[in-house]
């Protein structure tokens, strides 16, 4: 039975987003067409999570900008549809700042398959730049957390700064077609939510590949002891940068699907506050579990679509809730639920014996030996 | 020059390592200064010496992990280790093995393993290619050996001290090593784990060097060929356990204490 521990346990995870998956591929049929693009935009949410996961679950890096790939991924998508929108002319927000010609560099993306390539290839190019600069100088830990919440920041700075060119604080919106369909007809909105779940299912059977390969191990084992993994004689920055990247990508694309269903994108959408709220997706659901992400994006986002509706300013505290309640008792997230009875009987055992212990001070096995069972459950 | 092949286990044959007049200096501090000795093939040389020796920091140099200011570090007659990044020098076959145990707990005892032993890094072989049959053989061997292979599914936390200061020797091991570098190895053993442990290197001994750095006397009389000497960075002494310990300035300065406790 413990032989194939490992095994069982990513067999059930498989099992996990097999379910989930199925759900999302019958939502349509089942829900009105708003829950659908409602359930659409979560699922952009999903992808991001679990290429995130990927950098902190597996491979402990805790990236807090990860807005700046998403919102990289949806301005190619939104410079696209705006110019398709605009139909040949120059979009509207430029003619309000006094342009009129084009930027040179706004023009390439009126071809889709221009913008579509630079939806991945923008935030790979500026994900391996920042990874080369920090990896390979040894930054790490909170340093980089700090240094990735601060490119949020600038993201959003800039992109607020530079009206004329991306529509300020207001954002790119107010599309109407892709591809020659209309973004408003049922049909499209449908043909997108199965692009999105493809995708959504395509990344995590690509990540799950991974984690199962050896990169996956290194990624662990850089996560456990870096210094270590040097040692043994990998290169480690270069996977650290890869799996930056490859992350960034795969929020570039979520950004991109996001953009065309929810037909608006904003600074406030990429900035430091989204970026938080992403790492918040995975920890919720659980850390280096992948299916967790997903679970994790579509439930808080679910939650909180649910509680704002009923009571919208109580749906941040509620949030923050959640948070603590998750670090304090809950550290491997939602995927840590089937093991909790085991935790809190192991608990009870404790606090039982810790009562006996008063009574004869000598005898500290017992309690040590269920501390240890907890711990042992937290890391299998 | 195929006959000088065979004649390489003799009494002469080339140093595997030779460590050349080697300084290292921390903020001003010189931590070791002017350090040379050589390690041949199929040593096994142990460092002793009183603790803030040097003995530590000789084998940080070694492997890349400290920046020497000066000398010469060679290996094999051609690298400089002492020029060149950590993961390279571990890819020229120096192995270490720093002194608290440290495994990766994330993944299992096999995969620890096999992490080990691939001797290929990069990205595509990573993700792309298994461990050639030979590989995985030679990891059910080193398994059997520090008596692991029952385990191979479970993760390391769930292993004595000792158990995974094996694991780890195991891991180097894998990667067929030419100079092995291990830091305490059986601090915190028990006398038979200790025991278990020279047994070990006795066998490690005829696949490549070891250089290990020990307070246990007993295990440094069991295993070693020769020792050196360390005191306030430098080089006191070297010779065979007997020697050194009649050496009087090392009675002194290093075995002369322990035997007054």
């Amino acid at each position: 039975m413990t032989l194939i521990q490992p095994a069982r346990t990513q067999r059930n995870r498989l099992v996990l987003a097999a379910v989930i998956f199925a759900a999302l591929a019958a939502a349509p049929a089942l829900l009105p067409m708003f829950r659908t693009t409602l359930i659409a935009r979560f699922m952009c949410y999903a992808i991001v999570a679990v290429g995130l996961d990927m950098i902190w679950g597996y491979t402990g890096i805790m990236s807090l900008g990860h807005g700046v790939y998403f919102g990289l991924g949806a301005y190619c998508m939104a410079m696209y549809l705006k110019l398709a929108a605009a139909d040949g002319g120059i979009p509207d927000f430029m003619q309000w700042s006094g342009f009129d010609a084009l930027p040179a560099w706004w023009a390439p993306f009126a071809n889709p398959a221009f913008a579509f390539a630079m939806v991945v290839l923008v935030p790979v190019a500026v994900s391996v730049v920042i990874g080369l600069l920090t990896f390979l100088h040894n930054i790490k830990g909170v340093y980089f957390s700090i240094l990735s919440q601060a490119l949020a920041l600038i993201m959003s700075v800039l992109l607020v700064g530079s009206q004329q060119y991306t529509g300020g604080s207001n954002g790119l919106t107010d599309f109407d077609t892709i591809l020659g369909a209309s973004l408003s007809s049922p049909v499209t909105e449908v043909a997108l939510y199965y692009v999105t779940l493809a995708v959504l299912v395509g990344v995590f059977a690509l990540c799950f590949f991974l984690v199962n390969r050896r990169i996956g191990k290194i990624f662990m084992a850089i996560r456990d002891s870096e210094n270590r993994v040097r040692f043994t004689g990998y290169n480690t920055a270069v996977f650290k940068v890869f799996i930056y990247a490859l992350s960034a990508a795969v929020a570039g694309v979520a950004g991109a699907l996001y953009v065309s269903q929810v037909g608006i994108i904003t600074p406030s959408d990429v900035g430091v506050s989204p970026s938080v709220q992403m790492i918040v997706w995975v920890a919720i659901g659980g850390r280096g579990t992948l299916v967790g992400a997903i679970l994790g994006a579509l439930i808080a986002n679910g939650v909180e679509t649910a509680a704002s509706e009923s009571f919208p300013d109580l749906w941040n505290y509620l949030l923050g809730l959640v948070c603590i309640v998750v670090v304090l008792f809950l550290p491997g997230g939602l995927m840590d639920l089937p093991r909790v009875p085991a935790r809190i009987r192991a608990w009870l055992n404790r606090s039982r014996l810790g009562g006996g212990a008063r009574l004869s001070p000598g005898d500290r096995a017992p309690a040590s030996s269920a501390t240890l069972s907890g711990k042992e459950a937290r890391d299998a | 020059m195929p006959d000088t092949a065979t004649l390489v286990r003799a009494q002469d044959a080339p140093a595997l390592l030779s460590i050349e007049d080697v300084s290292v200096v921390f903020d001003g501090f010189h931590a070791i200064s002017h350090v040379s000795t050589t390690v041949g093939q199929n040593e096994i040389r142990f460092f002793i010496g009183p603790n803030g020796a040097g003995k530590t920091t000789i084998l940080d140099a070694i492997c890349g992990k400290n920046r020497v200011a000066g000398g010469r570090i060679m290996f094999k007659g051609k690298y400089d280790l002492a020029r060149m990044k950590d993961y390279k020098i571990a890819n020229l076959g120096v192995s270490r093995k720093f002194q608290a145990p440290s495994v990766f707990n994330g993944i299992t005892i096999l995969e620890n393993m096999e992490l080990a032993a691939a001797n290929r890094h990069s990205l595509y072989s990573t993700t792309f290619l298994n461990l050639k049959a030979d590989q995985r053989d030679y990891i059910r061997y080193i398994l059997d050996f520090i008596g692991l292979y029952d385990k191979r599914f479970d993760y390391p936390t769930r292993l004595s001290h000792g158990e995974k200061q094996w694991l780890e020797i195991g891991m180097l091991l894998t990667q067929h090593p030419d100079l092995l570098l291990l830091d305490e190895p059986v601090a915190g053993m028990s006398r038979r784990e200790t025991e278990h442990t020279a047994e070990l290197l006795r066998r490690v001994k005829q696949e490549c060097s070891v250089i290990v750095v020990e307070h246990d006397m007993q295990f440094a009389k069991d295993v070693s060929d020769d020792v050196t000497v360390f005191h306030e960075g430098k080089v006191l002494a070297e010779g065979t356990m007997d020697e050194v310990s009649r050496n009087q300035t090392v009675i002194d300065v290093y075995l002369g204490r322990g035997g007054d406790q």
